[in-house]
């Protein structure tokens, strides 16, 4: 075990499955000479070589559509795009071919390439620094979606994307690359996709969040201790999506609260509360609330912690729950 | 390092036309190898005619005419070897046939049927692609990754002028040239997509003056002429195996033909430039330039005919005789591993289903 932080637990992934498999290869922006904007990729160059952590040109639909070529040369491509709202060129190929490609050779091929990118607000950045984009990729038939919340599970399921044989997105919270550090098991480290994680358990409502919600949630638990005990349930991968997790946990605490920073309308937490709506009905004992970023734009940074869920928001909404 | 110049704005053609114009000869090509160029394109000119007719019969779908494309199509592909890979848009659906692919895989797909689904490995040519140009990356993807494996394997990817519009193709050219990939980005320039032109589609005066901005010679051959679409290909082959680099390559045409069974050109085509590009057609001009050869015969061409359209009724037979798809194949090769969720969902159609 070695304490790192979550930006380093994605680099010691990276490390690790490029020595462990000779067809990973290593792609994005900035990647190899700089080592990454957020040095996510720092070192691969020297160790690995320039063909196997490629700076490409500034292109993020060539980045994802050369990599369903190099899938099918075959490479298991570990595509970095530089920021959330700078992947949107690349859906284009994600939705028509990354998803789709596998399927329409009727399943003789595979595409195993991971895209992981940070993501999410909170940095006092510039605009479009900020955005939350996992509905998107959720919503994309044949492409998984990953989102960890600590150093650990940002090696783990990092690794278990690269090894997968289905394309997999890893939105990585930025806000916690250098703030969350911990215990990192060296070596080989893989963290199943399709399990969640009980980050704090408790008996009266459970908070469901992934990513940088994670340790908000957490803090908000802290919060309202005293008045309720909240269970923080860690998604951690939103497809394939622990379920049973999931209702396991409103089977035991009957009060549902679903965290993101996205907006709302037609976000993950609308999942997941359908989800509970559907299988988990006569187990509530108050409606499924969710707390959200809002739908506009993602504001300048100068007011985003207004936009941003807060503990406070969380902890009022628990406060309404228990009151039902 | 070769400096990438303007491209020669002139047609390359080598197929004469019988009075001020003499026929050429290309280097390497005997009888066998001009027969067996002649039998591609009667192959997919018959392949393209009875869809046509298979389509108004609503035996298939609706179906993307490739009519007077077949020489850029059989001609490019001609210059390859085995191991190289096509990478088609869907104005070339049917260009698996000239490697091997069973007429009743590429019905099927029109057909929408899942017989139409093929392992790209065993043919090497890829899935159909029908957003416009975005193959063009999967083609320079692969020509990279194979290159970095020390696989001595090109690409061919094809796509027509609309496609040089698109953001893939100015993203998989600028990779192709920074990366050296061996790809050959051939452009079927037919001057029109669906109902725009070629000049509301571009300012540049030619479509292979784009090459010289992403550092890839560019060249333009006359695409009804299929020995100098052999011959520039075969080039741009040599060139990629060399390590050199990719080729764009510009083959101009007019569309002869509806966009597609559901379009209606008379609306916006020029029908005198339809008039003369049904007399010059590729399949014509070659079996003329072949007969002066000598090469072919009255005999041999009703013999080729024949036996093509003996194949595709054979091949529209086969891909009707498919039984109905499972339903269940609406869950199947979405993923290798699919989330527990498609079970539940195959479990409930199955019960809805009664099956």
């Amino acid at each position: 075990m070695t304490e790192r932080f979550l930006v380093e637990a994605v680099n010691d992934a990276l490390h690790v499955e490029m020595e462990r498999d000779p067809t990973v290869l290593v792609m994005g922006e900035d990647v190899g000479r700089l080592g990454g904007v957020f040095r996510a990729t720092a070192g691969l160059q020297e160790r690995f070589g320039r063909e196997r952590c490629v700076d490409t040109p500034l292109a993020e639909a060539g980045i994802v559509g050369t990599a369903v070529g190099l899938c099918m040369a075959g490479w298991r491509p570990v595509c970095e795009m530089q920021y959330d709202a700078f992947s949107y060129p690349g859906l284009d190929q994600l939705i028509n071919h990354v998803g789709r490609y596998r399927w329409r050779t009727g399943g003789k091929m595979e595409f195993p390439l991971t895209i992981r990118m940070p993501y999410g607000g909170g940095v006092r950045a510039p605009e479009l620094h900020d955005d939350s984009p996992e509905a998107y990729y959720v919503h994309t038939p044949g492409v998984k979606v990953a989102i960890p919340s600590t150093p650990a599970d940002a090696k783990g399921l990092l690794a278990a994307a690269i090894r997968d044989p289905d394309p997999v997105v890893v939105l990585e919270p930025k806000l916690h690359y250098r703030t969350s550090k911990q215990e990192v098991p060296d070596g080989e480290h893989v963290v199943p996709l399709g399990e969640a994680r009980i980050a704090r358990e408790g008996s009266d409502v459970t908070l469901v969040a992934y990513g940088a919600m994670v340790p908000l949630c957490e803090r908000a638990a802290e919060a309202v201790d005293g008045e309720a005990s909240c269970e923080v349930l860690d998604i951690r991968s939103l497809k394939p999506l622990d379920e049973d997790a999931l209702l396991a946990s409103v089977a035991k605490t009957g009060r549902a609260v679903v965290v993101q920073e996205a907006p709302r309308v037609s976000g993950f937490a609308a999942e997941l509360a359908a989800i509970l709506a559907e299988k988990a009905i006569f187990d509530l004992r108050a409606p499924v609330l969710r707390v959200t970023g809002y739908d506009v734009p993602y504001p300048y940074w100068q007011i985003e912690d207004a936009y941003m869920p807060s503990v406070e928001r969380v902890a009022d909404a628990v406060r309404r729950v228990l009151a039902a | 390092m070769t400096e990438v110049v303007p491209a020669d704005r002139s047609l390359r053609r080598v197929i004469g036309d019988a009075e001020a114009v003499a026929d050429g000869e290309v280097d390497g090509l005997g009888p066998d190898e001009l027969l067996a160029l002649y039998r591609d394109l009667v192959l997919l000119r018959t392949y393209d005619e009875r869809s046509v007719v298979y389509h108004r019969q609503g035996r298939i779908g609706t179906y993307a005419i490739f009519w007077n494309h077949e020489a850029m199509q059989a001609g490019s592909a001609f210059a390859l070897e085995e191991r190289d890979w096509i990478f088609p848009a869907y104005r070339e659906s049917a260009i698996g046939l000239v490697r091997g692919m069973p007429v009743s895989t590429v019905l099927s797909w029109w057909r929408g049927h899942p017989a139409g689904w093929w392992d790209p490995r065993e043919f090497n040519v890829a899935s159909i692609c029908v957003p416009i140009a975005t193959q063009i990356p999967h083609a320079v993807g692969f020509a990279w990754g194979s290159a970095l494996k020390g696989e001595d394997r090109v690409a061919l990817t094809l796509f027509g002028d609309g496609a040089t519009s698109e953001g893939a193709f100015h993203e998989g050219a600028t990779f192709a040239g920074v990366m050296k990939a061996p790809v050959v980005l051939f452009c079927n320039n037919n001057q029109w997509a669906i109902s725009t032109p070629l000049s509301a589609q571009t300012a540049a005066p030619t479509l292979a003056d784009k090459a010289v901005g992403y550092g890839i010679p560019g060249v333009r051959v006359d695409g009804a002429d299929v020995l100098a679409v052999y011959e520039a290909t075969r080039e741009a082959v040599e060139r990629a195996r060399a390590g050199e680099g990719p080729t764009f390559i510009e083959a101009v045409t007019y569309r002869a033909a509806p966009h597609a069974t559901a379009d209606d050109p008379s609306l916006y085509v020029d029908l005198e430039r339809v008039e003369d590009a049904r007399e010059t057609e590729c399949v014509g001009r070659f079996e003329r330039y072949l007969r002066r050869a000598g090469v072919l015969t009255d005999e041999l061409v009703e013999e080729i005919r024949a036996e093509m359209l003996e194949r595709m009724r054979a091949g529209i037979a086969d891909a009707e005789a498919e039984p109905p798809a499972d339903p269940a194949l609406v869950f199947e090769h979405a993923y290798a591993d699919p989330p527990p969720s498609l079970a539940d969902d195959l479990a409930e159609l199955r019960r809805i289903l009664g099956s």
